[in-house]
């Protein structure tokens, strides 16, 4: 069976892809047998991941030095070998893993969630496709696999975000979020497209052999540090880094559980996954390594600053997931795909913990989003709320749940790259030191805005008189339960103490295996921080010894801040107004001056020469006829001054 | 022999050019007549009799009579000025005098292969044999075409029922 | 002593005379005539070489009876127009017909 399922991974996408199919061509009419088939379909896959996982682990060293890499020629011209297939190495196996568990609990949530929409059936069609689509992405073996798989993500996306495209908002934020991620895809298009140039292949493992030798390629450092950076545009997008992050609150428009699948777990990861797939292009030069990294940890400062004062919950738990992101890229940068991948897993965990808990908490609640009218839903459904509990600790990374397991390694690697370590190299120390600063502030921020949310939401009294608050189903429930219980223990995988054969650490790497010793300074300054996060928020949010209202009116200009999102959106749209639409108006004259100028000229000329010819055409045979002879005089008068020979008479019939 | 060729061609250029000037139709018509007439007769002085023959027959007959049938059915009453120059005369003029000059200089300055040979005395049976054998298809054709020119003369100068 | 040549430059002009008759004339029967001149005038010069460069042969003599088929068949046809678009126009002078135009 493992070496069934490790010869056969490409069923693992097909699977939701045959589900897919299937919804869309015969179960339409018939919700149940819908979500009965894509169900199926997905624990199917479920199961197969879990032995390529089970493959991998006993496979040990053998994975992590050669892949196994199974790929069928899709088209092939001189210069240019384009394959389809699959790469199953840890780091895959563990995103097929998290990837369909995630899935098949969105999947068997969505029954309750979804419970009576009239486009259930299509909503398990599109959660199939999406299946299918991610699932290609992480074991696609070629860059360009990838990108398709990587796009049909995107058209997942949006078609899940306007799942309800009856609503105005909807429509604009899956619109939004397509062209924004699209604008990072046309990035990830040319590095991609570039790197095929200068290498001549996609392919992950050759490029990985020919990358470390760039100078025999024609590159400089500088040269592959551009290309790496115009790579990293797709991630940018598409994981929602800082500029191109305004796509993924908005996103929250979609259902819930779409929210948890693909803007929590899966999709938003891809980028982080990218990444981590190419960090051997990312760590030739240092210099895109540092990009990657401040991209990273300057994105989780300033999501975790938007978090804080916002009311919805789905809106702070999507500036979280940014800020989560940005600590994955952050770990990336610092040049650890263990802990980038580590926190990614336990990431999936509890975030897609929290969002169904969301889910949860605004179906009963009638989706009502204000956190403002909640409060005290701790006794009408304690099962959302001990397990939301639980996603927040682990997110505030408290010992012993998966987050703290993760951050910690993540802070670490970053401490390991700065001046503080007193031991790290390169010319970028002092700015990793910054980082790490800003990293462990967003770990306080965190644990303060995540706490803030839950003790509005589920301490106090129901601030709304006429809500009816009432436990989720048990297909809800259920979900929640086990994504709870992997939000404690899931972290203990990452254990460095473990050792070789064993820790997350050991499969999911990048180079030489080390045991990372427990750092106790960063391991209670982090649980620390931690601390006095949840603390404050408990201070002012719970016992409310500090009106909230009156901090609000204190650091008015800070608050305002934040809470019109640095005003991101307006600068987006004052740019499109004012610039491109500057730019439009500039090109909307060349056209209609210049170009349509040089056409219409081009058109008067040919009309006014016509008028002028047409004279020429008298209709009249008789003047034809008359310079059809007068042509020939003309023939025979320039022949013969041309030359007087007999022979060019000769030519138009005289002599012999 | 010589002095004749001369007056022939004298009177059947003149009568072609009057034919041209003349401002008068039925006065160019007539003109014509003599010029197909004076064409025979230099078929004579070329010894083709039986063509001298077909040329009094078909131009001096058969197709006068066309023209001056096609003159009687178009233009009725007063025959003067019938017959006038179009404006671009003048250019037609220059261009016709232009192609005689060229047309007499290609013709003196080659050095055609004149046989010495006598042509037979006797060319009926000659040509009659020439277009019933080895000319058996253009004969044929010409038959049809001129089936055809007839239906179709018939056919394009029939009054046109207006249909509606 | 009368030869080829002679044929040929009187078959010229006569041919040239019968241009001018069709360019410059206003009547189209009058065209029709000029035309008629030029195809006489071609015939001529048939029978001429025929003569002059192969006497015994008398090829060119059929072509000429062939040429004055054909210029039979021509004129009928020619004069039905002429008939047909008499009746349309009321006119002979082709500086009406000018239909072939924009």
């Amino acid at each position: 069976m493992i070496e069934f399922a490790l010869n056969n991974a490409w069923l693992i996408p097909l699977l939701p892809a045959i589900a897919f199919v299937l919804i869309v061509l015969v179960f339409r009419p018939m919700p149940r047998v819908s979500a009965f088939v894509a169900i199926t379909c997905i624990l199917i896959s479920f199961v197969l991941a879990i032995h390529v996982g089970i493959g991998v682990i006993q496979g040990g060293e053998k994975f992590i030095e050669e892949p196994l890499k199974k790929a069928v020629t899709w088209f092939s011209m001189s210069g240019l070998k384009i394959e389809m297939g699959f790469q199953i190495d840890p780091t895959s196996a563990m995103m097929l893993f998290v990837v369909t568990l995630v899935a098949s609990l969105v999947q068997i949530y969505s029954i309750g969630y979804m419970h009576g929409d009239k486009g259930f059936s299509v909503f398990y069609a599109y959660l199939s496709l999406f299946a299918m689509s991610m699932l290609g992405l992480v074991i696609a073996p070629n860059l360009l696999q990838m990108f398709v798989f990587w796009e049909l993500v995107g058209l997942c996306s949006y078609l899940l975000i306007g799942f309800w495209w009856y609503k105005y908002s909807a429509r604009e934020a899956a619109k939004k979020a397509f062209i924004t991620t699209r604008t990072g895809d046309f990035g990830l298009l040319l590095g991609i497209l570039l790197l095929q140039i200068f290498f001549g292949t996609l392919d992950l493992q050759e490029l990985s052999a020919r990358i470390p030798n760039f100078a025999e390629y024609g590159l400089t450092a500088g040269a592959l540090t551009l290309i790496a950076a115009i790579l990293f545009l797709g991630p940018i997008g598409k994981s929602g880094q800082f500029p191109l992050h305004v796509w993924l609150p908005d996103a929250m428009e979609g259902p819930t559980p779409v929210s948890a699948l693909i803007h929590a777990a899966t999709m938003v990861v891809a980028g982080v996954y990218l990444v981590g797939r190419t960090l051997f292009l990312f760590k030739t030069v240092p210099g895109a390594m540092a990009f990657v990294a401040f991209m990273g940890a300057f994105t989780a400062l300033f999501a975790a600053s938007i978090a804080i004062t916002q009311t919805e919950m789905k809106k702070i738990l999507a500036y979280s997931t940014v800020s989560q992101l940005g600590y994955m890229m952050l770990a990336l940068g610092a040049g650890s795909l263990t802990a980038s991948m580590f926190h990614l897993m336990t990431h999936a965990f509890f975030k897609a913990l929290m969002f169904l808990g969301a889910g949860s908490v605004l179906h009963a609640m009638h989706n009502e989003a204000n956190i403002w009218k909640y409060g005290g839903l701790k006794k009408y459904m304690p099962i959302t709320y001990w397990t939301f509990l639980i996603g927040c600790l682990a997110i505030a990374g408290i010992f012993p749940f998966a987050g703290f397991f993760s951050k910690d390694l993540i802070l670490e690697v970053v401490w390991a790259n700065s001046t503080l370590s007193g031991h790290a190299h390169g010319p970028f120390q002092g700015l990793y030191t910054l980082l790490f600063i800003m990293a462990s502030l967003t770990a306080m921020m965190t644990a303060f805005y995540m706490f803030r949310m839950f003790f509005i939401c589920f301490h106090g009294e129901l601030r709304d008189k006429h809500a009816h608050p009432h436990e989720s189903p048990f297909s809800m429930a259920m979900p929640l339960v086990v994504l709870g219980i992997l939000s404690v223990v899931g972290g203990w995988v990452g254990w460095p103490g473990l050792g070789e054969g064993k820790a997350f650490g050991y499969f999911v790497r990048m180079g030489e295996f080390e045991i990372v010793h427990a750092n106790w300074f960063l391991i209670i300054m982090s649980t620390i921080l931690a601390l006095i996060g949840i603390g404050g928020a408990a201070f002012i949010y719970w016992k409310n010894a500090v009106s909230h209202e009156e901090l609000a009116k204190k650091f008015a200009p800070l608050y305002k801040l934040s809470f019109n999102k640095f005003y991101i959106d307006e600068i987006y749209l004052w740019l499109i107004h004012n610039i491109i639409d500057g730019l439009g108006r500039l090109l909307w004259w060349v056209d209609l001056v210049i170009v349509d100028g040089i056409v219409d000229g081009v058109a008067n000329t040919t009309k006014v020469l016509g008028s002028v010819f047409r004279r020429m055409q008298t209709g009249k045979l008789q003047h034809y006829a008359l310079v059809l002879f007068a042509g020939i005089v003309v023939l025979v008068i320039i022949m013969s001054f041309a030359d007087t020979s007999v022979a060019s008479l000769s030519l138009i019939g005289g002599g012999r | 022999m010589n002095i004749m060729f001369w007056i022939i061609a004298v009177i059947t250029l003149g009568s072609a050019l009057l034919m041209v000037l003349n401002k008068n139709i039925f006065h160019s018509a007539l003109f014509m007549v003599v010029t197909f007439l004076g064409v025979a007769a230099i078929y004579m002085m070329l010894q083709a009799d039986f063509l001298a023959a077909v040329q009094i027959l078909v131009y001096g007959g058969a197709i006068t009579i066309f023209i001056i049938f096609g003159i009687m059915l178009t233009v009725r009453g007063n025959m003067k000025q019938t017959n006038l120059f179009s404006k671009n005369a003048a250019l037609a003029g220059l261009v016709s005098l232009a192609l005689i000059v060229i047309n007499a200089i290609m013709v003196l300055m080659t050095d055609w292969p004149v046989s010495e040979n006598a042509p037979p005395v006797e060319t009926v049976g000659h040509i009659a044999e020439l277009m019933l054998t080895k000319f058996i298809v253009p004969f044929e054709v010409v038959a049809v075409l001129l089936l055809v020119a007839l239906l179709g003369a018939i056919i394009i100068a029939k009054e046109v029922k207006k249909t509606s | 002593m009368i030869g080829l040549n002679h044929f040929l430059v009187f078959s010229g002009t006569l041919f040239c005379i019968g241009l001018f008759g069709a360019l410059a004339k206003r009547n189209a029967i009058a065209i029709l005539m000029g035309l008629e001149v030029m195809l006489t005038a071609v015939n001529v010069n048939l029978v001429a070489i025929s003569r002059y460069v192969t006497p015994e042969a008398l090829v060119g003599q059929v072509f000429a009876v062939f040429v004055i088929a054909v210029a039979a068949a021509e004129v009928a046809v020619g004069l039905a127009l002429i008939v047909a678009i008499y009746r349309n126009r009321i006119s002979v002078n082709v500086e009406d017909f000018d239909w072939l135009k924009w």
